[in-house]
């Protein structure tokens, strides 16, 4: 008997290691793309940011760090990117709140029709819902003789479209979680729903404001498309997003760019490890949820908690 | 037992004014597409002023080689991006699964590679792929075939993402009793793995879909002269109403897909109830371990 258990196990452990090595040689082409197509380019730019060309030949510099740094224009670009992200994510904080709350505490259907109708304009292509804002403030200017397009009001305006679903979709998941004893146990000593709000409610909803705001305020500081098409495309409203498109794109100085697109991805990267040390739901599962937000929030926990 | 979820909407009745609220908030999401579909159909070219109801800008869009030139472009490259990212996300999943039972150092090594573009701002993804393809401009030169591969490579770690921790959730004795009972190893993933990991795999496959679809910043940086819709109305000169037809169209096919796919899943969720919940109750041993 005991011999039989044993060749039993013997061959399970054959037909085990046959089978790992045929399942990682087949998974050679995705380690490949990896390496080739995600890694190896990340690497260059990283090398671009140090380098320079003057009269043909390449060499090894500082230089294009400093000229971040020092040129007012380029500091200012970035000032303005992260302010507009900033106003962005308290407006989307402020305006999400109430509806969060009332989906996190309205009955399973109700809850997941909202959760649709939110959710459905977020998988139309963010540029086509930007110039049908451009024809809706165009239309009011016509009607009304107040110039929208070009202002900065109309790019915060189009950042708190886009961005909105972002925070309501992890606030009404915290929210959902909260157990309404505390609510009525506030109530009970004496509080009124303001103090209700400000010690129950808000403490309770941390985690889900934290990812919120991570989740508004990185997308809001890089975006091109939004300052391009509702700033009318003009230069006074440059910000960080189009200063990398203009260097790469319009220009010839793929060096600089680098640079500023590896500052602005070292800082995004270590903003977003830091938020993850406070906090202490896992990272992933934040900055994922940008594009899983159109797949239902819960859904993308599950996938990206293990 | 009762769930939490059910315990939150204990004692809530709202006021009529965040009633008010949440349709206010519905009508800001909303207005913008209403309005661009209501246009579609204006017989004036003015985007201020509904004239008639018209099918002009329908023909205009249908005589617009260049703007159908990129609805192909996107069609296509989205439908083999997605087949393709698909296929390697999930192979590289199972592959990831094998190689985290021995080496768990080098199984996280690749995992933060891949989280790498899912992290990194979509511009940065976009100039360092540009910097790559300048860099092999011998044997690339930007179109199609760069957007392409750009595309494949943004989306294949989304489908790892959605697949790889369903595969690590699988129970191994699964597999080992369909070979037990006499299945080859390529038998047993395909008739035990894989439907298991169905659900992820689609999912994955959608958000592949629809990023391809949707991605205007890298498409830009690598697409050369070849462009999709994006990059197209993008790169517009002055506003065509035809776009509008066509956004209108778009509005509506994924109209159409999400009631599907919401009622394939409601349909679904009736059918397997008892099923989910044990694979609930598994995922949370799981989470917890």
């Amino acid at each position: 008997m005991a011999f039989h258990v044993n060749n039993i196990k013997k061959q399970k452990t054959n037909g085990k290691g046959f089978k790992a090595n045929a399942t990682l040689f087949s998974a050679t082409p995705y380690f490949l793309l990896l390496m080739i197509l995600v890694l190896l380019p990340f690497i260059f730019i990283i090398l671009y940011a140090f380098m320079s060309k003057s009269a043909s030949k390449i060499y090894l510099t500082l230089d294009n760090f400093s000229k971040f740094v020092t040129n007012g224009n380029f500091v200012a670009a970035a000032g303005k990117s992260l302010l507009f992200a900033f106003v962005t994510t308290v407006i989307c904080l402020i305006l999400a709140y109430p509806i969060a709350y009332f989906i996190g505490r309205s009955k399973a259907k109700v809850r997941s029709l909202l959760v649709t109708l939110i959710t459905v304009p977020m998988w139309i292509n963010m540029l086509l819902r930007i110039l049908a804002w451009q024809q809706i403030f165009g239309m009011i200017s016509s009607w009304t003789g107040i110039t929208l397009l070009g202002t900065d009001f109309a790019i915060i305006f189009g950042m708190v479209y886009i961005f909105l679903p972002f925070m309501i979709i992890p606030l009404y998941t915290s929210i959902m979680k909260i157990d309404p004893a505390f609510y009525e146990a506030s109530k009970d000593l004496g509080a009124d729903s303001v103090e209700t709000f400000f010690k129950v409610s808000l403490p309770l909803s941390m985690p889900g404001i934290i990812s919120g705001i991570t989740m508004v305020f990185l997308p809001a500081a890089t975006s091109i498309i939004i300052p391009q098409e509702l700033g009318d495309g003009n230069s006074k409203y440059i910000l960080i997003g189009n200063l990398i498109e203009s260097y790469f794109y319009k220009g010839d100085d793929y060096y600089f760019g680098s640079a500023i697109a590896v500052v602005l991805s070292l800082t995004l990267l270590l903003s977003i490890y830091l938020v993850n040390k406070l906090d202490r739901t896992n990272v992933k599962d934040r900055s994922f949820v940008k594009k899983y937000a159109k797949f239902g929030y819960e859904k993308a926990l599950e996938g990206g908690n293990r | 037992m009762r769930s939490r979820k059910n315990l939150s909407t204990k004692n809530y009745s709202p006021s009529f004014m965040s009633k008010f609220y949440v349709v206010i908030i519905l009508l800001f999401f909303y207005l913008p597409i209403f309005s661009v579909m209501v246009f579609s159909f204006n017989s004036a070219g003015s985007a201020t002023r509904f004239e008639s109801f018209s099918l002009k800008w329908y023909v205009t869009m249908m005589k617009n080689d260049e703007l159908l030139n990129a609805v192909q472009v996107t069609v296509t490259i989205a439908i083999l991006a997605t087949l393709i990212s698909t296929i390697l996300g999930v192979l590289g999943s199972l592959g990831l699964a094998e190689l985290n039972k021995k080496y768990k150092g080098w199984t996280n090594f690749i995992l933060n590679i891949n989280n790498l573009p899912v992290v990194n701002p979509d511009i940065v993804t976009a100039v360092s792929l540009m910097a790559l393809f300048m860099s092999l401009s011998a044997v690339f030169s930007f179109g199609y075939t760069t957007m392409l591969l750009a595309h494949i490579a943004f989306c294949t770690p989304y489908v790892v993402i959605q697949v790889y921790p369903k595969v690590l959730a699988l129970d191994p004795s699964e597999q080992e009793a369909a070979m037990d009972l006499g299945a080859t190893r390529f038998q047993s993933i395909v008739k035990v793995v894989l439907p298991d990991l169905s659900p992820a795999i689609i999912s994955g496959a959608m958000m592949a879909f629809t990023m391809s679809f949707d991605d205007f910043v890298i498409s830009y940086f690598v697409g050369g002269k070849v462009s999709n819709i994006s990059t197209y109305v993008y790169s517009m000169r002055r506003f065509k109403p035809e776009v509008n037809a066509l956004s209108t169209l778009i509005f509506l096919f994924i109209g159409i897909i999400l009631v599907f796919f919401e009622f394939y899943q409601f349909h679904k969720e009736r059918n397997d109830d008892d099923d989910v919940k044990r694979t609930k109750s598994k995922k949370i041993v799981v989470s917890n371990c």
